[in-house]
């Protein structure tokens, strides 16, 4: 029945955009943090999507998969906070590479897409619902 | 396909049934990077059904035809109106509104078994309709 395949893709697909809105959720989160030295500083977190073929590149079913977590390369601001209890020598903070506007369209992008997955699953259940009511 | 008293309307059940599930895919990998979208050529597929009787075997230890799936000729890759930069042709538009429209042709389906069944209710029990 391969209509009993479709809430395996789509619950993959709703399961990895979940995924990618909790790493949005803990980059704005932490968009405002400081750390003592550049390498601890925190780095926006995004997720690696992949389409999961089996070993004959033919699956019937091709669920989403999230194969890891990046963190985003961009640089990281220093802060001149000789205050700071976490400043370093030069009396830096390092501010976090987060770039709030980023994470919002991020966040948008996700929601829609699930979205448009528990619509994909709502149709797909009335389809088969209606399928085994036949003749009655 | 010997069953005669759906007929084509149950071939037609089945590849709509194909056709949901491979749109449900496309959707769900909307935003995986290097995703290629696909679609089933349906009248390909139902002229195969008609044309094509399924591979014989003629021992109990021969492997059976694989069934449906990326190696089926109907199912064609969807050719982008606007490529994005990861590789991915998901369009959630256009697989919204195919997804929409194949819904709709499977209710038409499911309509016409319906009426086949009802039609032999009323054979069965000789009511008047």
């Amino acid at each position: 029945m391969s209509m009993l395949r479709v809430f395996d893709i789509a619950g993959s697909g709703m399961a990895a955009q979940s995924v990618r809105l909790n790493t949005t959720a803990s980059n704005l989160a932490n968009a405002g943090d400081v750390a003592g030295s550049e390498e601890a500083a925190y780095r926006a977190k995004q997720p690696v999507f992949q389409a999961v073929y089996d070993a004959f590149g033919n699956s019937p079913n091709v669920p989403v998969a999230v194969t890891g977590i990046t963190e985003s390369n961009a640089p990281v601001r220093a802060l001149y906070q000789p205050a700071h209890p976490d400043a370093d020598a030069d009396g830096n903070v390092w501010v976090s590479n987060v770039n709030a506007v980023e994470e919002m369209v991020n966040m948008l992008s996700a929601s829609r897409s699930y979205q448009n997955n528990i619509e994909v699953l709502q149709t797909s259940k009335d389809l088969l619902l209606r399928t085994l009511s036949l003749g009655s | 396909m010997d069953d005669s008293l759906f007929g084509f309307h149950a071939i037609a059940l089945q590849h709509r049934a194909d056709r949901n599930e491979i749109l449900a895919r496309n959707l769900a990998h909307a935003d995986t990077p290097g995703f290629q979208a696909r679609d089933m050529d349906f009248r390909e597929v139902l002229a195969n059904a008609e044309s094509q009787s399924p591979l014989r075997r003629t021992h109990s230890t021969h492997l059976p035809a694989a069934a449906s799936g990326a190696a089926d000729p109907a199912l064609k890759y969807r050719i982008p109106m606007q490529p994005s930069v990861d590789g991915n042709t998901v369009e959630t538009d256009v697989e919204q509104a195919a997804f929409a429209e194949n819904v709709v042709q499977y209710q038409a389906s499911l309509q016409f078994i319906n009426g086949k069944i009802r039609t032999l209710r009323h054979a069965i029990s000789g009511e008047r309709s």
